[in-house]
């Protein structure tokens, strides 16, 4: 480290409008993981602003310094992404798209009332930093507008009226919301797409409510796989020596029928396994052992 | 060595020869921008476009970028070329008409119309003060910033530069800084004052010390 940066380090910056001194010893510790990788400036200024919520003009000039790249450059890159911000941001972001289909959904009322609520314009920072609100074009989740993204949490058709509570909901962190006071968690009944049978086993409970037992088989090894009927949860429990990643063949246990469908998993490529859903559409569970995927298809 | 076929001559050039520097060597005039000697291509300007390829597969590239590949068919004054070149023309004169350098540009290759909204920026984003600041003075003082129609030219934070040791260098290569004579309606894209063959720029003292965009100006090498 040239003795330029130590100079910066012991030079603390107060960063106005808040509290938050910017530590150069942290952002050394961040160019240290990535050093000697060219290219790695996206990832660094990524991670500063994850540790401080924007990127501080001092830790731009320390990693431009560091990086033995120009200020310019440094610079040119931070305003290109809207990823990243210069100006300090709330605790929550609240990432509201104004594309097209969530716009004659009614994503102007939504923002309106946000800004309404936040006393803030789209774009600003709430004065006491709890709040940001910002606008995007399109988040590629069309078909659930208006979409809202509060924290990383996507919530889809939200409403005018639901603002006030998602608001209040993201004071608390989504992630402490329980079962069952969650509305994006909820119980399922499924039964085997081929024979009808109910697939639910009263005996077995997960998160308190009855479990979907299927019978599994991968490489000839036979098991029993439970997975929580709560929709959205990813409590399940497995009974058998199928190797984790391996894909496998869901089963009904009543019918012994392939329980295959025409679509891959999302997120990992395996095909996934259909349920019939009572009261309509079907459960897709990808087939991966270990792999979260699953989705409900109600078309 | 690469041999390529430019306008239908045969011309053999260095490997990593660009189709500009190709073209030129053949005396074929193609017109630039963004391009400068000393200064690393570009391409942002897309005035020096010709045509490569034939038939359907025929595309439209920037020469100044694009290098020299062997049995290439390169064509620099097609029909598509040239009406390619009026239309960036007619765009530059659009965003940016008081710069002399456009004017002259508009001049030399008939352009005498601006169908679009006409607007007065002072910047066409062409890079070279850019370029010149990083790579020929070494100093790196300002770069573009922002992205789409927020993109700019600017030093980091809007705050004067710790780098910059005012060489000019930027202001000197900029072709937008260089004002054209405006005669007497400054607003309009292409004045044509002089196009008109009753020039007032001849009887008019006030316009002496202006600069023309007329290149070369009618008026001009009359009184001569």
């Amino acid at each position: 480290m040239t003795e330029n940066i130590a100079a910066l380090i012991d030079k603390e910056v107060f960063v106005p409008n808040g509290q938050e001194i910017v530590d150069a010893k942290d952002i050394g510790d961040i160019l240290e993981k990535y050093a000697g990788a060219r290219g790695g400036l996206i990832a660094i200024l990524e991670e500063i602003q994850n540790r401080y919520g924007y990127l501080p003009e001092t830790a731009l000039r320390v990693v431009a310094e560091n990086m033995g790249i120009s200020l310019v450059d440094v610079y040119a890159v931070a305003t290109f992404y809207s990823t990243f911000s210069l100006q300090p941001r709330g605790r929550h972001i609240v990432c509201a798209c104004m594309g097209t289909a969530c716009h004659v959904r009614g994503a102007p009322r939504v923002v309106e009332e946000f800004e309404h609520r936040l006393g803030i314009n789209a774009g600003e920072t709430t004065f006491d930093r709890e709040f940001t609100l910002e606008t995007v074009n399109c988040l590629g989740a069309c078909a659930l507008g208006p979409v809202v993204v509060i924290d990383g949490h996507y919530i889809s058709k939200v409403k005018k009226t639901g603002v006030r509570q998602l608001i209040d909901d993201s004071v608390k962190g989504f992630d402490r919301i329980r079962n069952g006071e969650d509305k994006r968690i909820f119980p399922i009944t499924v039964s085997c797409s081929r024979c009808n049978c109910s697939l639910m086993n009263n005996r077995k409970t997960i998160d308190g409510h009855p479990a979907i037992r299927i019978s599994v088989a991968s490489g000839g090894q036979h098991g029993r796989l439970w997975l929580s009927s709560l929709y959205g949860s990813p409590g399940r429990m497995i009974e058998h020596d199928i190797p984790p990643n391996a894909v496998a063949d869901f089963l009904c246990p009543h019918c012994h029928g392939l329980l295959i469908g025409h679509e891959n998993c999302g997120e990992c490529g395996a095909p996934m396994a259909v349920m019939i859903v009572s009261g309509g559409g079907m459960l897709k569970v990808c087939s991966r052992i270990g792999c979260r995927g699953h989705m409900l298809d109600l078309a | 060595m690469i041999t390529l076929t430019v306008n239908g001559l045969h011309v053999s050039v260095e490997k990593g020869t660009t189709l500009l520097e190709a073209a030129s060597f053949l005396g074929f005039p193609i017109p630039t921008l963004c391009h400068m000697e000393g200064l690393s291509p570009y391409g942002a300007c897309r005035l020096c476009v010709v045509e490569i390829g034939e038939g359907p597969g025929a595309k439209l590239v920037s020469s100044c970028t694009y290098p020299a590949e062997n049995g290439l068919k390169v064509r620099t004054a097609s029909e598509r070329v040239v009406r390619t070149r009026k239309m960036i023309i007619e765009l530059f004169l659009a965003s940016c008409p008081q710069s002399k350098e456009i004017q002259d540009l508009a001049s030399a290759h008939g352009v005498r119309q601006q169908r679009f909204r006409q607007e007065h920026e002072d910047c066409i984003l062409c890079g070279r003060c850019v370029r010149i600041c990083k790579e020929q003075m070494m100093a790196g003082a300002i770069g573009f910033q922002g992205r789409g129609e927020m993109r700019s030219i600017g030093t980091p934070f809007g705050a004067k530069s710790e780098v910059c040791r005012f060489c000019g260098g930027c202001i000197y290569v900029c072709p937008a800084c260089q004002l054209r004579c405006t005669y007497n309606e400054p607003e309009k894209a292409v004045c044509g004052g002089c196009a008109n063959l009753a020039p007032p720029c001849l009887n008019n003292e006030k316009f002496h010390d202006m600069m023309c965009y007329m290149n070369p100006c009618v008026a001009c090498e009359i009184s001569k």
